[in-house]
């Protein structure tokens, strides 16, 4: 049993005892305790008053999810079908603006989605909003997006979606080609490869893109609070406020950090699961 | 007589200025076992791709039954194949694999649990359905593949080098095993591969391929003992090829003698290529001999000796059972059924000389690659 470690692993096992391990511990140790210092549990007891802005949270991350992976799976698919050249300039476009500051991107999108934004602009010289007007007799002077759900969904579905679509189209592309013609062979149609060979092989690049997308998408503030505008509670923002603003409470917000983590391990357990059940079922 | 099954007319196959098939004319039979035989790159694997419907040729037709299929799918040509990496799904099991076409032909599961047993069953994999196919062995996935394509009992069945993957002795196995199923199914088998003992000992039919063209049709027996050129003559079996002028008929000189043969239908004085196999040359003492040589090289081959024996500067292969020491000068008879004359083409010159011996010799005696090689065969 006394496996001895490496000399070379001495420094990995530091930094993870020091910077993974021990931070964990923290969070464990500040979400069972009062602010005194003695254990408690009411930091849990508290956290219904928060089962609003869980399920939000959760909710819109899931959506952005969903959004990413029916936006992603067909542009991986669609890009390893291309020609080399096509991949690596489609790679480009699709990092690019990864490489583009945070900060910057978000702000554009607030400047197109703004009450006086460039798109209710648009809308305006167009007479969509005018039109609008007409048939469901409203009087708006523009269209509301920022600072709505869908603005905190579309903000997560932007900066998310390439880790979408890498996973996914690095499993796809290292398909065997064969597989695919032997598929055809045995008398499939285009619908049927893909559906009872490339969808199935593909699972892997799936469920972690999934896992990429959802995980930052459920604990992000800044996207609420930028393109929500504050109105949007999240998780995220909930935990920044317990750290940083004026409802300091740190062994709150350890414990709501628990409880996400908690949560975020058991949907990505079940899903991981279900995932091998997907499997079994086309088995069987 | 056989009832012709697929027609390959005029087909020609080109990438960019790459002429891969140039103009091929094929028929196949129904119920044949068909090879289609050449080294890497001589458009074997093309022209099976085309029969199975993964190529449109570039010009030309084919013909299946009569019906003409260049823009029928491979899902809708009742043609199976098994590839040369087999292209097991590795996300379903044994019985799943096997069972894959009958799922989308939506047959009733009970049907689909019988045929897929029988079929397993008949490749004595029995036992295997809940194995997945990476936990089996290179013959078991050689197995699991021809009953996947077996099952859906296709008219045709088209086999990709599926033996060359596989260790010495489990090729000698399967080589026996394809020909027992492919009689027992009674379908026409179309077999590519790059191994000349394998076509021979395997086929009804052999079709030698080069350079994108049919060198040469016919049984086995016809294309190593009447081969119509000097690359047929080399690339099956061994061949001493020699320069000879046809006299006349039943009569061809070689260095400067005169050799009694069956053949016939030359013009007087036609400079030919004359072909001797290594086994049909009987060592004589030197008064007796025909011509006289020295022996420059011995190989103790098991059941014969291999023996180079250098006739005015052109190196012969001889076979034989007697040993001869390196040094020593010997005589050679040919019997007039032992001596074969080709028309002279474009391959004159280049084949059965045995001076570069040990290179070319030792090559064409290991035509079997192991696994890792397996990659340069590919083709494009």
């Amino acid at each position: 049993m006394k496996r001895k470690l490496s000399l070379f692993s001495v420094p990995y096992v530091v930094w993870m005892a020091i910077f993974v391990v021990a931070p964990i511990v923290m969070i464990v140790v500040y979400a069972f305790s009062s602010a005194a210092g003695g254990f408690t549990l009411s930091n849990f007891t508290q956290l219904g008053t928060y089962a609003v802005v869980f399920g939000r949270s959760f909710k819109l991350a899931a959506i952005a999810t969903v959004i990413c992976l029916l936006i992603g799976y067909p542009v991986s698919y669609v890009m390893s079908r291309e020609g080399p050249q096509f991949q690596r300039i489609a790679m480009v476009l699709i990092m690019l603006p990864m490489w583009i500051n945070f900060l910057l991107r978000t702000y554009s999108w607030m400047s197109i989605l703004d009450n006086n934004g460039l798109l209710n602009q648009l809308f305006q010289s167009l007479g969509v909003i005018d039109l609008y007007n007409r048939i469901f007799g409203t009087d708006l002077a523009y269209f509301r997006m920022l600072n709505t759900q869908g603005a905190v969904v579309l903000g997560m579905v932007y900066n998310y979606l390439p880790f979408m679509i890498l996973p996914i189209y690095s499993v796809i592309v290292k398909l065997d080609h064969s597989l695919i013609e032997a598929a055809h062979d045995l008398g499939a149609n285009t619908f049927n490869v893909f559906r009872r060979v490339i969808l199935p092989l593909s699972f892997p690049g799936i469920l972690s893109g999934i896992t990429m997308v959802f995980v930052p998408s459920v604990s992000t503030f800044a996207i609420s609070k930028m393109m929500g505008g504050g109105t949007e509670l999240l998780l995220g923002d909930l935990i920044e406020q317990q750290f940083l603003g004026g409802a300091y409470n740190p062994q709150l917000g350890a414990a709501i950090s628990l409880v996400m983590m908690v949560i975020v391990v058991v949907c990505m357990w079940l899903m991981n699961h279900f995932g091998e059940g997907e499997e079994q079922a086309v088995m069987l | 007589m056989a009832k012709e099954l697929i027609r390959l007319s005029d087909c020609v196959m080109r990438y960019e200025d790459n002429l891969v098939l140039d103009h091929i004319n094929l028929y196949i039979n129904d119920k044949e076992f068909l090879t289609l035989l050449g080294p890497s790159g001589c458009g074997k694997t093309t022209t099976l791709r085309i029969i199975g419907g993964f190529l449109t040729p570039t010009s030309g037709d084919i013909f299946f039954d009569g019906v003409r299929i260049n823009d029928v799918p491979p899902n809708k040509r009742t043609i199976n194949t098994v590839f040369q990496k087999y292209a097991l799904f590795p996300h379903l099991n044994v019985f799943e694999n096997v069972a894959f076409g009958l799922r989308l032909q939506k047959l009733p599961e009970k049907e689909i649990h019988t045929r897929v047993m029988e079929m397993l069953e008949a490749v004595s994999l029995r036992g295997f359905e809940h194995r997945r196919p990476e936990a089996l062995s290179g013959g078991q996935q050689q197995r699991v593949a021809i009953a996947r394509a077996l099952v859906n009992r296709p008219k045709v069945l088209l086999l990709d080098e599926p033996l060359g993957a596989l260790d010495l002795k489990l090729r000698k196995d399967m080589q026996i095993e394809l020909k027992r199923i492919q009689q027992q199914v009674g379908i026409t088998f179309i077999f590519v591969t790059h191994d000349q003992e394998e076509a021979l000992s395997m086929s009804d039919t052999l079709v030698v391929m080069d350079g994108g063209r049919i060198q040469q049709i016919g049984t086995p027996e016809d294309i190593y003992n009447e081969p119509k050129n000097a690359f047929v003559a080399d690339f099956i079996g061994e061949s001493n090829i020699i320069d000879g002028i046809m006299v006349e008929d039943r009569v061809v000189q070689m260095y400067g003698r005169r050799f009694p043969c069956l053949d016939t239908g030359f013009a007087p004085n036609e400079a030919v290529d004359v072909v001797i196999r290594p086994e049909d040359i009987d060592i004589v003492p030197v008064e007796q001999g025909q011509i006289t040589g020295t022996v420059t090289s011995v190989t103790f081959k098991g059941m014969q000796y291999d023996i180079i024996v250098d006739f005015r500067g052109f190196k012969w292969l001889i076979q034989t059972t007697d040993h001869s020491p390196v040094g020593a000068r010997i005589g050679i008879k040919i019997d007039p059924d032992g001596i074969h004359v080709m028309k002279k083409s474009a391959y004159s010159g280049q084949f059965g000389d045995y001076s570069s011996f040990s290179d070319e010799y030792e090559e064409l005696d290991n035509a079997s690659p192991d696994g890792e090689e397996e990659g340069a065969w590919h083709e494009a």
